[in-house]
């Protein structure tokens, strides 16, 4: 089937800025600018500017209890504080992940939900099923949304949005005006570095982006610089590392996971916990600096024991890093494996996460 | 000295007998940053377009062919801990084997530098 790619408001500045782009998602992407090293690094050190309006934003105002939509994640949504964001699960019957997503609280009776863009047809008639009153919108085809990650970007920020910025705490967001619209702009990310996530009505994102890019200490970066920089600090990304068939317990989030209360997929879940998952997420640490790939194979004695969900060369660790699954009893810290695809073979270790411990999300 | 391109993007520099391989400017740009260089190792039989070693960039793995046959007499160790050399040079200090050439009568085989520029043109 040949589906037509959406495009961002920013995609004709992509092409002017010659950026190699990919489908990802069912979107036209930019995946890199000068080059997925060079952005990774510039993120790193200074300010990255990530164009994310593919991402998928629902609006619910109702009663959250009488409603249904207490009950949809894996955490009580009633508990957030307003101002305040939150990150977990929509889950099917069988435990498995539909979707990751962060839920923000707008107002007593309203939440912004941010989800997947591949996902977000999918989340969002499932939601819309779940959910017994209230009203619910889909609004990602109006909103845009900037990620702007980096050390440095609190300083930037400050100068464009101003000083109310400079003390937002990790996982709050607040609401400013902007290019004469309300934007929302909350410190969360996906690159392990400070940063932010700016939600703006879809015909001012261009302007906003042309605003943060006149600082010079910001330069934009594409979706391959974004996967290194996710991997790092062993953030999942969905469709990779987890999906319908994968529980929170298996990719080892159950922090994200309230037991107390009550969910779709609960029963499995709490079936799986007692009998044990029969799979474990591991992270690990190539000896070398070849790149494990999504869909390698896991061998441990001689048999293939997994899949990598996700592999990459990390330059700030100087070696191949990836993650993946394999039976628990080899999710222990040190134990050796070997990653194989045709004659490719490389020994690796499972390690701690993240990879990279020194990033400044929490700056 | 003349240098000759595989369809595949080596390309080798013939000079006394000896060719100098690498890859192409063209298979750089397009592998994107690359990561990990496999070397052949000193000694070893290579055949006209039979594995010669392998390129990793951030976005792929690739396999590198012989453009010619022969034994590799020298490699560049230098690809081992700056891969990024072959993206800033990759038909310069980007070199990574010398063959001793078996047959010369296998460069016809291969294209000529106009012959590839016309050749990629169609790509």
């Amino acid at each position: 089937m040949e589906e037509q790619l959406q495009a961002t408001p920013i995609c004709g500045r992509h092409r002017a800025l010659n950026a190699l782009m990919a489908p990802f998602g069912g979107w036209d992407m930019p995946i890199q600018y000068e080059g997925i090293i060079a952005e990774h690094s510039w993120c790193r050190t200074s300010s990255s500017l990530f164009d994310i309006c593919h991402m998928g934003e629902f609006i619910f105002q109702g009663d959250f209890v009488a409603d249904g939509l207490e009950d949809l994640f894996t955490f009580s949504v009633q508990t957030i504080p307003l101002g305040r964001s939150r990150y977990g699960f929509l889950l099917n019957e069988r435990g498995g992940i539909i979707d990751d997503l962060i839920v923000f609280r707008m107002a007593e009776d309203k939440v912004m939900i941010v989800v997947n863009a591949a996902t977000a047809p999918k989340d969002f008639a499932v939601i819309n099923e779940r959910l017994t009153g209230g009203t619910f919108t889909d609004i990602t085809a109006v909103t845009g949304k900037l990620d702007l990650q980096g050390p440095l970007s609190r300083y930037v920020m400050v100068e464009v949005f101003g000083e109310e910025v400079a003390t937002l705490p990790y996982f709050r967001f607040i609401t400013l005006n902007i290019l004469g619209v309300e934007a929302i702009v909350s410190r969360t990310g996906y690159t392990g570095e400070l940063g932010y996530e700016i939600f703006i009505a879809a015909d001012k994102v261009g302007e906003l982006w042309d605003l943060l890019l006149e600082d010079e200490r910001v330069k934009p970066a594409g979706l391959g610089a974004r996967d290194v920089l996710r991997l790092e600090v062993g953030y999942s990304l969905y469709g990779s590392d987890i999906d319908e068939e994968t529980t929170p317990l298996e990719a080892g989030l159950e922090g994200f996971v309230n037991f107390e209360g009550t969910f779709v997929g609960k029963e499995a879940l709490l079936r799986q916990k007692e009998q044990g998952a029969p799979r474990r997420k591991v992270a690990f640490q190539v000896n070398g600096r070849r790149s494990p790939r999504h869909y390698y194979d896991i061998c441990s004695g001689g048999e293939t024991v997994g899949m990598v969900t996700s592999g990459v060369f990390s330059p700030m660790v100087g070696t191949g890093i990836g993650i993946g699954f394999v039976p628990p009893e080899l999710a222990v810290i040190g134990t050796p494996l070997t990653i194989s695809h045709e004659r490719i073979s490389m020994e690796a270790t499972v390690c701690e996460l993240p990879f990279f411990k020194d990033g400044s999300v929490r700056g | 000295m003349a240098t000759f391109f595989t369809k595949e993007h080596e390309w080798v520099t013939v000079t006394d007998g000896i060719g100098v391989v690498g890859i192409s400017d063209h298979a750089a740009h397009e592998l994107g940053d690359i990561t990990f260089v496999e070397l052949p190792k000193i000694g070893a039989a290579v055949t006209q377009f039979g594995l010669l070693g392998s390129i990793e960039s951030v976005k792929a793995a690739s396999d590198i062919f012989a453009p010619v046959s022969g034994k590799v007499v020298k490699v560049n160790d230098a690809l081992d801990s700056a891969p990024e050399v072959v993206n800033e040079s990759a038909e310069g200090a980007g070199w990574m084997a010398e063959i001793e050439i078996a047959n010369e009568s296998e460069l016809k085989n291969l294209m000529t530098q106009g012959e590839y520029d016309d050749y990629l043109k169609t790509l």
